[in-house]
């Protein structure tokens, strides 16, 4: 199965470490920007955005929460950047019971970069425009590419049963289900 | 619903291991905002004045500022206050960083500390759920070295942790509260040392209210880009490598020797070299996106890191160079020291030995180098072994305690603390009125609005003042400014309301927690501040919901500042201890002086002695003050108001006097 090409925007936040001079800026708005009502109330442990830090090894990552999982992996790599050492982990956005970060402290439930989708859309997302600095910047692209067709969760489990039983036998099963009522 | 602040403060009775969380009275905020100035109340409602610094009744406050946790870029000073041990008196303390937002956002708008702890502990709060902890494993333990093991243990890297070092332990007067790249200096690190608190780790993750949310969002955009984009607040000492003002202006060795050519273009190069090929990189506090604290990592070194003057003190007082001060900053700020008070303090045994009051009994195996010779001070001070006991007393105290003419050398101190060393020709009137009857015990903290000196032409005043159009309490400021033509020469009219100016600023930064370098210490320097008097009303207005106006925050100011000085009027302090060094300035005209402090105390509706007046205490809610000199003696209730100089007040009713 084949789709049409298709043009897609792709939204991109840069991260420049370099730049990035610890001052969180980026939580504290993520933070009101997600309040309901907008920018009611501060509270960097609810951002989506989360600078780990660790000033004694100059370490200063904004990293931004993407995808939950259940599982935790072992995040036993350990970079050497310019001499200094990073734990995976502090590179990476998903959402994992291995540590506390990216969850709402009051339900413990994950908190996603939606990249503030909102509307009428921002210019940029909050975090970026509060960092001055430009340690975090914004880009959109325009991607040309063939959009799949993607089947839905019945078409899938219809297919799976039509591998294992053959179709003829699904149509014949419906079909009885169906006179019963 | 409480809007800025938490409503709630944290009680700690560090004998009896109570930890209670209490709700707060609105009416602190209305009257003293936040901070410092609430703490001053705490401190005047709960430690009479006979209580010694050491004493487990000596109540130590960590505040955050009002703002704190808002998102009013660069509010991140947190205040520690309490009686110090160097001055018998109120100790003025910040620190910049992330302590105060992180405090705010565990529930608490400060920690109020008594009592003393039967050995080492630390505190861990962690929102509601806060343990007084063992804390024996980190004694002897550097500041930074004790936060790390402090987030390992309790595996919460997000904790922001403020620690004394060895220095705070061994009770050492000039001993600093270490926080990430910040300190917190003049007198809370050896009193956190009494109490034997090592250190205080937060974790905050509730909401912090703001009372007209997407009104303030705005206007801090607007604050944010000004900051970003203005060379007028931040440290410029963080891009400006040319530092001969301190150099070649400043006193080397124990505020002694000026060297008025040192400064060169050779020098400048290879200092700016030694800078920018060890420096990691520059950071900010809280909310900030200014680079004023410099990163380094110097070969055989931990990283370390510093700001503003801290980095020539102790080469100044050595007399070598920056790459001496490389080598020592990091492990002074492991030890937690203070570096403007502390390498005075080292440079001064230094001139008792050369002259022989210190011998080599005192002092064995003194190095002949002076860098060697600093290094062996700090190490017998900061542990307190042999004369170090007493020099860890700071160079008042040390001098008497080591008598033999000692006293002499003594001469750089104002209210037992040492000033900055700073040795001039005449007569600077505000700078006399700031440093006799400041209470903040360093310049820096009292100083900043006015200009330091007048500028040379009139076409260069008239651009300065031209960006005073948004930032002046007052129009009388320009007309000062555009006729200062000489240092010493300007009017004891001009020099009381550029005194109360300058404190202005600072006293409502402290309560605030607005960073000086956006606003009170940094308007002398280029004139146009991001926070002044005439926009704060409005951003503490958002944000509380509090309703007040230029008029009703110089009157907040006014009473922080009243209540400052009772507290160290109730604890002796007069007249007489309101005197700058001695050789401050090279002309003296001691008449000219005493009528100038007349003058200011007048202002200031004070009596003679430097005692606020029951009118003036009346006249700003703080009755309790009043009865409480009354009752004590202090006041009779007699004192006349002085009458009010200043044009602006000129046109009043000359009010009866105090009785």
């Amino acid at each position: 199965m084949k789709g049409e090409i298709v043009k897609k925007k792709v939204k991109t936040i840069k991260v420049n470490l370099d730049k990035c001079n610890g001052c969180r800026a980026c939580e504290m708005a993520c933070s009101a920007f997600h309040a309901e009502p907008k920018y009611s109330s501060i509270n960097p442990a609810r951002s989506r955005i989360r600078v780990v830090s660790d000033p004694l090894n100059d370490e200063y990552v904004p990293i931004r929460a993407t995808d939950y999982t259940k599982a935790g992996c072992d995040g036993r790599r350990v970079y050497t950047i310019n001499g200094k050492e990073y734990s995976e982990c502090s590179f990476c956005g998903t959402i994992c019971p291995t540590r506390n970060l990216f969850k709402d402290p009051d339900s413990g439930l994950p908190l996603k970069c939606d990249l503030c989708n909102n509307d009428p859309p921002l210019d940029e997302p909050m975090c970026v425009q509060v960092c001055s600095l430009d340690a975090l910047t914004y880009e959109e692209t325009e991607e040309e590419e063939i959009e799949e067709l993607k089947l839905d969760d019945m078409e899938i489990g219809l297919k799976s049963l039509i591998d294992k039983y053959g179709l003829q036998k699904l149509a014949d099963s419906f079909n009885r289900i169906s006179q019963k009522g | 619903m409480r809007y800025a602040e938490t409503g709630y403060n944290l009680e700690i009775d560090l004998s009896r291991g109570n930890i209670e969380r209490v709700e707060t009275d609105p009416k602190l905020m209305e009257q003293y905002l936040g901070g410092q100035g609430v703490a001053a109340k705490i401190l005047w409602d709960r430690v009479p004045p006979d209580t010694d610094p050491f004493s487990p009744d000596n109540v130590l406050i960590f505040s955050a500022g009002l703002l704190h946790g808002t998102p009013v870029p660069g509010c991140n000073r947190t205040a520690v206050n309490t009686f110090s041990p160097q001055t018998n008196l109120f100790a003025h303390s910040l620190m910049g960083g992330f302590f105060g937002p992180e405090l705010k956002h565990a529930g608490y708008d400060r920690i109020i500390i008594t009592g003393k702890a039967p050995d080492l502990v630390y505190l861990w709060i962690n929102n509601d759920k806060v343990e007084i902890r063992d804390a024996t494993h980190l004694r002897g333990k550097g500041t930074h070295e004790t936060a790390r093991l402090i987030r390992e243990e309790l595996k919460e890297p997000f904790a922001q942790v403020a620690a004394i070092g060895l220095a705070g332990e061994n009770r050492v007067y000039t001993a600093s509260i270490e926080h990430g790249f910040s300190s917190a200096a003049r007198g809370p690190g050896p009193v956190m040392g009494d109490k034997r608190l090592k250190a205080i780790a937060v974790r905050g993750t509730k909401d912090i209210n703001i009372a007209r949310p997407a009104e303030l969002f705005e206007l801090c955009v607007e604050l944010r880009n000004k900051i970003a984009e203005s060379n007028d607040v931040g440290d410029w000492m963080a891009v400006d490598e040319d530092d001969s003002f301190h150099h070649n202006h400043f006193a080397w060795g124990n505020a002694r020797t000026r060297q008025k050519n040192y400064w060169s273009k050779e020098l400048q190069e290879r200092w700016t070299r030694w800078k920018y090929d060890n420096m990691d990189r520059q950071v900010g506090c809280y909310n900030c996106s200014k680079k004023c604290i410099n990163v380094i990592s110097w070969p055989g070194q931990k990283r370390f890191a510093y700001k503003c003057y801290g980095k020539d003190t102790y080469h100044m007082a050595a007399f070598k160079e920056l790459d001496y001060s490389y080598q020592i900053l990091g492990p002074a700020m492991e030890y937690g020291v203070d570096s403007y008070s502390t390498p005075q303090v080292l440079a001064f045994a230094i001139e008792l030995y050369e002259a022989g009051i210190l011998t080599d009994q005192d002092l064995p195996n003194f190095p002949s180098d002076s860098g060697e010779r600093i290094r062996y001070l700090l190490e017998i001070v900061v542990r307190r072994e042999g004369i170090g006991d007493i020099l860890a007393n700071g160079v008042y105290h040390a001098a008497r305690q080591i008598g033999k003419g000692a006293e002499k050398y003594d001469h750089n101190t104002t209210k037992k603390f040492e000033q900055l060393p700073i040795k001039l020709g005449k007569l600077n009137p505000p700078y006399f009125l700031m440093i006799a009857t400041g209470e903040k015990m360093a310049i820096t903290q009292i100083e900043g609005s006015f200009p330091q000196d007048p500028l040379p032409t009139m076409e260069e005043r008239e651009a300065f003042v031209k960006k005073w159009e948004v930032v002046l309490p007052d129009e009388k400021f320009k007309r000062y400014f555009l006729q200062w033509e000489k240092r010493h020469e300007i009017s004891n009219e001009a020099s009381c309301a550029i005194t109360d100016w300058n404190e202005a600023m600072h006293y409502i930064d402290d309560s605030v927690g607005f960073c000086g370098f956006l606003s009170s210490f940094r308007g002398q320097f280029g004139g146009g501040v991001v926070y002044h008097i005439n926009n704060m009303p409005e951003i503490i207005s958002l944000a509380t919901g509090m309703d007040l106006d230029k008029d009703g925050l110089w009157r907040i100011f006014q009473r922080n500042r009243n209540l400052v000085r009772a507290l160290n009027v109730r604890r002796g302090l007069r007249r007489e201890d309101e005197r700058p060094p001695e050789d401050h300035w090279a002309v003296r005209d001691h008449e000219f002086e005493q009528k100038l402090l007349d003058d200011y105390y007048s202002f200031k509706g004070w009596t003679k002695d430097g005692i606020p007046t029951k009118e003036t205490l009346d006249s700003l809610g703080l009755e309790y003050v009043s009865e409480d000199f009354l009752r004590r003696g202090i006041l009779t209730g007699n004192e006349v108001t002085p009458s009010k100089e200043t044009p602006a007040q000129k046109d009043e009713e000359p009010k009866s006097g105090g009785c």
